[in-house]
């Protein structure tokens, strides 16, 4: 078989991968929005649930899966940002850096469902904190970290060595060299990936069943202030996601119409994560624009 | 197969008295672990003059460039003195941020940061606490000047620095490091990466700039050296062979390792 040929053959099998890989995903979001679109309405969008069918809207689960991506990213963007700017640039090449960076790798393959059922004996039971948004928001937080870290790291390493060279030639500090100069090129890259690393919380559900918990108290969405135990800010009460609603009312709805509110709730969420991939793309552009000034 | 030199047998000048000298270095050896890459450098530059480091590449030339400004501080270790307005600046006390807005440098690829022509000038300024929204405006235009960029960028100072020709960002890094207002000014093949036209207004602005400046710059292309420097600094396998005046070096090399680089015959 000449070389030729081989490489025909190859070429064909790898188009007809890619073709089922696209073809898979375009009928099961096809799939997705035409059996739930039909039943979005702005009541399903804004109203309440009934806590004992869950029949009705997802307006709390809408607000509290924001709410709670929210806290996820105020916990683990500091965190990370840290841990990434001490491994891409001051950590040195020794034993304890291979820790940290296998230990990073351990808790991004960990299942979800182990992290919710750990943050659950934790948070919930130990700390006594009960199921809320901020325990949900701990447990989202663990298996951000390891994603948003090696995102943040490898950003910064992509930055060429000369750029460093250039702002500690001018006297700067490594520090600020790294904060001027260094983070906002890569920049672009992280933001893209924090954009990203927030789909995949929005949409997580087997985490939060056991943390933020399967209930949406209606909330009194005119009270503002987070410590009152009836406002939608209060880290401490339990907050139901979309995510979560779709499971349940999966499993237990008792509402006669359980298939078509999964249908429909499954394809706001759906949207919702299309909306923060298409986000990344676009927000990372602009601000690569930004920074380096090209218009 | 490359001949030996004897490395005892050198040609190194000083200087009497009432040559100022911008810096001078004295025994400077340095070291990557255990790659003795740096050995015994005795070299005074004298003020507002080019001196020009040259030699085969993996000499040591950068190495011996960058230990004057401590850009080898973790990188390699540099020791010997390095004195600099009577102080040795390669003691572990000295203030490096302080000593490299004195002793400024250019890299040999141009690295313009990925901000506005203008951002490039005045952020180490800022950082280092430069205030006055004029004075900046000032140092933009007379560094700019300086490195004979101007006229070509006056009125694109917020595009992005990215956006410039090769030979210009090389430029604008020379204004970016004179903006700094430094006495010394040290580069390390700073046309290597340009094509003939911008190598000439490189070394054009060179020229200009050594009524300000001491400038001590590395390059492998002989003409270069020939072309602007007063003094020239041979460095072969990690010693410095011969330092003489820069027509002396070309007209009448004193010994022979000088003499077979200089005919061309490895390097
Ligand atoms: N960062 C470094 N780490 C280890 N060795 C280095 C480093 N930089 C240069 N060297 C070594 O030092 C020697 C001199 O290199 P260099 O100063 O770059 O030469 P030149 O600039 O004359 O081409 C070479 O043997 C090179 O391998
Ligand atoms: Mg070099």
């Amino acid at each position: 078989m000449g070389a030729k040929r081989t490489d025909f053959i190859a070429t064909v099998i790898i188009d007809l991968i890619v073709a089922a890989v696209v073809g898979i995903l375009a009928f099961l979001l096809a799939y997705i929005l035409i059996s739930g679109l039909p039943h979005v309405s702005w009541s399903f969008l804004t109203g309440t649930t009934d806590a004992f069918s869950g029949a009705g809207g997802i307006g709390v689960q809408l607000f509290n899966s924001f709410y709670l991506l929210v806290l996820t990213m105020l916990i683990s963007i500091p965190i990370s940002l840290g841990a990434g700017i001490y491994l891409a640039e001051y950590a040195k090449d020794n034993w304890r850096t291979s820790l940290i960076r296998s230990a990073i790798e351990v808790l991004s393959s960990l299942p979800s469902v182990v992290v919710g059922l750990f943050g659950f004996l934790l948070f919930v039971v130990k700390f006594k904190i009960g199921f809320s948004v901020i325990s949900g928001a701990i447990a989202l937080t663990f298996f951000n970290l390891p994603l948003l870290t090696r995102n943040i790291e490898e950003s910064l390493s992509a930055v060429p060595r000369n750029q460093r060279e250039a702002g500690l030639s001018l006297g700067l500090s490594k520090w600020k060299t790294e904060i001027g100069i260094i983070l906002p090129v890569a920049l672009p890259g992280i933001v893209t990936g924090i954009v990203l690393s927030a789909g995949r919380v929005f949409g997580e559900a087997a985490a939060l069943i056991y943390t933020a918990g399967q209930s949406a108290p209606v909330t009194n969405f005119s009270d503002w202030n987070p410590m009152d135990p009836a406002s939608p800010l209060n880290p401490f009460r339990p907050a139901e996601t979309l995510a979560v609603h779709i499971w349940k009312v999966n499993t237990e709805g008792l509402a006669s119409n359980a298939a078509q509110l999964s249908a429909a709730a499954s394809a706001v969420l759906i949207i919702a994560v299309l909306l923060f991939n298409l986000g990344a793309r676009v927000l990372g552009n602009f601000l690569y624009r930004r920074v380096t000034a090209s218009k | 197969m490359l001949k030996q030199y004897s490395f005892e047998k050198t040609a190194v000048q000083t200087f009497p008295d009432n040559v100022s000298l911008a810096m001078r270095t004295e025994n400077l050896q340095v070291f990557y672990g255990a790659n003795h890459a740096m050995h015994d450098a005795d070299l005074g530059f004298p003020k507002n003059q080019i001196t020009a480091l040259i030699g085969a590449s993996g000499s040591g030339k950068s190495t011996y460039l960058r230990s004057l400004n401590r850009m080898n501080d973790n990188i390699a270790t540099v020791t010997g003195k390095i004195w600099y307005h009577g102080v040795d600046i390669n003691e572990p006390n000295v203030n490096i941020y302080e000593i490299r807005r004195h002793i400024g440098m250019v890299f040999q690829r141009p690295n313009p940061f990925a901000k506005s022509i203008r951002e490039n000038i005045v952020y180490a300024l800022k950082a280092n606490g430069f205030k006055g929204k004029a004075e900046l405006e000032g140092r933009v235009e007379t560094s700019l000047k300086g490195a004979a960029l101007w006229d070509e960028v006056k009125d694109s100072l917020d595009k992005s620095a990215l956006a410039l020709s090769g030979g210009q960002q090389q430029r604008l890094c020379i204004a970016r490091s004179i903006a700094m207002e430094p006495d010394v000014l040290l580069l390390d093949e700073p046309c290597s990466a340009l094509d003939p036209i911008s190598t000439v207004k490189v070394e054009e602005t060179l020229l200009e700039l050594q009524k300000k400046y001491s400038i001590i710059i590395v390059t492998h292309n002989m003409q270069q050296a020939a072309r602007v420097s007063s003094q020239c600094a041979f460095f072969h396998l990690g010693h410095v062979m011969e330092y003489t005046p820069t027509a002396t070096m070309f007209s009448n090399p004193q010994i022979p390792v000088t003499q077979d680089y200089i005919s061309g015959s490895f390097g």
